[in-house]
């Protein structure tokens, strides 16, 4: 399976009157996981999430695809 | 500075009341002839209210102020008699573009369909509305009080007394309903010791009305560390009268009095034009926010709308949006209750619903600011990084928020909703903000919210209206609570039932957008939202669910 990346957040049992909802209730919870951290702490909560993220997906020709999209432009 | 807009000054006239005059009582009096205050008047005054309005200036607002008007809201002018001067006067548009350093990120459409009579978004000056309303208030007889300042308030079981201050002394006012549209910064509020709780958000902005000749297109720009304001945001809107708005982000640190001069103002404008163009400052100002709301809004005999009860950030046109919305949906539940024809308790459902909609409105504006302005370098990375993968991601892209522009709510919580009695799909379930649709009514060509509103109607879909048994629904009519009866069909130049407004659905998309059959019926609340709807609808069913709605079913 490629790397999905047309937009996918939803949540089980939850109905969405507009489209831009559930992206905007992953952002607010990313955000809301850093709040009152520090820079450092922060780099590490994002490191975290990153392994946990790529072990729930697993397949390792996805991770690669996505690996080189975030290295693009940085 | 240039000057396109010349206020208007409304006359102060001695009241009776000075002279020892006037009636002991009125219904309604209704604090503050801002939009959402004469949006109450109005309507209140279309239900047969007599209504008397207080100000305590003579003018309208000052600078441009609420600038975007969203479709409901418009929707909703309409009903009051002044959707077509802001429309016709106004700048409609439907595009936002999102811009990060040079190149454009992202697009939205807030229309992407045809078939509604308002667009997404028309942008006018808000003294324009206010001074098309206060001639639809002269025009509907709303009694206004230019210069006459509410100084106390003593709430009573039954009613309210007044202090008003006026230019030439006091008097007191005796009402059975105050109506508070005062502002963020209600001196009503303030003067109950009625709290409001929220956040103020730790940043300054510029806004400033520019007139000039440009040829940018009618839409919104939104620029994220743009090259000619780094490290801050901007956005431009266009006016009426070829004025053009704003708004810089500085900063919390910005001095509001060195940022509001000219000497400050113009090279940032010159900067973003990035040309010799002419251009003059009309009006300049520097704002911070807050979003904040009150736990209730109907405190006893006293009601509060707009910007009173609650305030959110600028980002998404929430503000008089939600407040004429407010006004809206209070001033049915109000004439009802005035006339004896639904309880006291009706009106605790104003704060259900309005209630549910601020933190609807403080939710997504809440979001928007920190996505607009980040509060810690870990926010901002993120926000930077979903900008950079907008550019090839379309997740990304619908992540970007610069803003989620008004749009109405869904009340699907509200206690006057009724269940449907059979599965239906769509949108348009007990508590939805209506969908309008063209349709034809008497071979013109119109829409559908044309013929919604003001009452309660019962819209039943016949595939023929001939042979449509409509003797127990139209005897909806005669109750205490009258249903109107509004048949849409499929078949073009059906005869109406006596009594009935027919529609033809010449495009299907009534059908469509309501997922309605042969048979199927909506119940519309004169504010335009469904309460409920049925595939096999009968009277009694009807009468229950506008009992549910009106707070006249007993809560269980």
């Amino acid at each position: 399976m490629p790397l999905q990346t047309q937009p996918n957040f939803h949540e089980p049992g939850r109905r969405y009157h507009r489209d831009f909802s559930p992206g905007d209730d992953f952002y607010q919870l990313l955000i809301d996981t850093h709040r009152d951290l520090s820079d450092e702490q922060s780099a590490l909560v994002n490191a975290k999430l990153v392994l946990l993220l790529s072990n729930h997906i697993g397949d390792i020709a996805v991770l690669r695809e996505a690996l080189q999209h975030a290295r693009e432009g940085v | 500075m240039h000057q396109t807009f010349t206020y208007p000054k409304y006359a102060y006239r001695r009241p009776q009341e000075l002279d020892g005059a006037g009636p002991a009582r009125r219904p309604v009096v209704v604090v503050g002839a801002g939009p959402v205050g004469m949006a109450a008047a109005i309507n209140l005054r279309l239900h047969g209210l007599p209504v008397l309005l207080l100000d305590d200036d003579e003018t309208v607002s000052v600078g441009s102020r609420g600038l975007c008007y969203a479709k409901r809201t418009l929707e909703v002018l309409d009903r009051l008699g002044v959707g077509d001067a802001v429309v016709d006067k106004g700048v409609t548009w439907n595009v936002g573009r999102t811009f990060f350093g040079e190149g454009e990120v992202f697009n939205f459409n807030l229309l992407p369909e045809p078939g509604h009579k308002r667009p997404g978004m028309v942008n006018l000056q808000q003294y324009y509305l206010e001074q098309y309303q206060v001639a639809r208030c002269e025009s509907a007889g709303v009694e206004m009080r230019w210069r006459h300042k509410v100084v106390a308030v003593e709430p009573g079981a039954d009613g309210v007394t007044l202090q008003v201050r006026t230019p030439e002394g006091d008097y007191a006012l005796q009402a059975d309903w105050l109506v508070v549209c005062d502002g963020a910064r209600s001196p009503v509020r303030t003067m109950l010791g009625l709290d409001i709780e929220g956040q103020v958000f730790r940043d300054r902005f510029l806004i400033a009305d520019v007139v000039m000749k440009a040829q940018f297109p009618a839409e919104r720009w939104f620029w994220f560390d743009p090259p000619f304001h780094p490290g801050q945001s901007v956005l431009l809107h266009r006016e009426a009268d070829d004025v053009w708005r704003i708004d810089f982000q500085l900063g919390w640190d910005a001095d509001p009095d060195e940022e509001r001069k000219p000497e400050r103002v113009i090279p940032r404008i010159r900067a973003m034009l990035g040309d010799e163009r002419a251009f003059e400052l009309e009006w300049v100002s520097v704002y911070t926010f807050q979003c904040r709301r009150m736990a209730r809004f109907d405190h006893g005999r006293v009601l509060f709308a707009g910007d009173a009860a609650h305030q959110v950030s600028p980002f998404g046109a929430r503000g008089a949006n939600s407040g004429i919305q407010d006004a809206d949906n209070l001033a049915w539940k109000l004439a009802l209750v005035v006339a004896g024809r639904a309880p006291a308790r009706l009106l605790q459902s104003y704060t259900h619903e309005r209630g549910w909609a601020a933190d609807e409105n403080l939710m997504n504006s809440t979001r928007s600011t920190d996505f607009i302005t980040p509060k810690s370098a870990a926010s901002r990375t993120l926000r930077n990084a979903v900008l950079q993968l907008a550019r090839a991601h379309p997740f990304a892209r619908k992540l970007v928020n610069s803003g989620r522009l008004s749009v109405p709510s869904f009340y699907v919580d509200s206690p006057l909703n009724t269940p449907a009695d059979a599965p239906f799909e769509g949108a348009m379930e007990p508590g939805a903000p209506m969908d309008d649709a063209p349709v034809v009514h008497e071979g013109r060509p119109g829409w559908l919210l044309e013929h919604a509103g003001g009452h309660f109607r019962l819209m039943v879909y016949a595939e023929d209206a001939a042979v449509l048994d409509v003797e127990a629904l139209q005897a909806l009519r005669g109750d205490a609570v009258p249903v109107e009866l509004l048949v849409v069909t499929p078949r073009p130049g059906a005869a109406a039932p006596a009594g009935a407004t027919v529609l033809h659905d010449a495009q299907g998309l009534v059908a469509r957008r309501y997922d309605a059959r042969d048979g199927s019926a909506f119940l519309l609340r004169p504010d335009q939202h469904v309460a409920a709807r049925w595939r096999a609808p009968d009277a009694a069913r009807v009468r229950a669910a506008v009992a549910r709605a009106t707070g006249n079913h007993a809560p269980a």
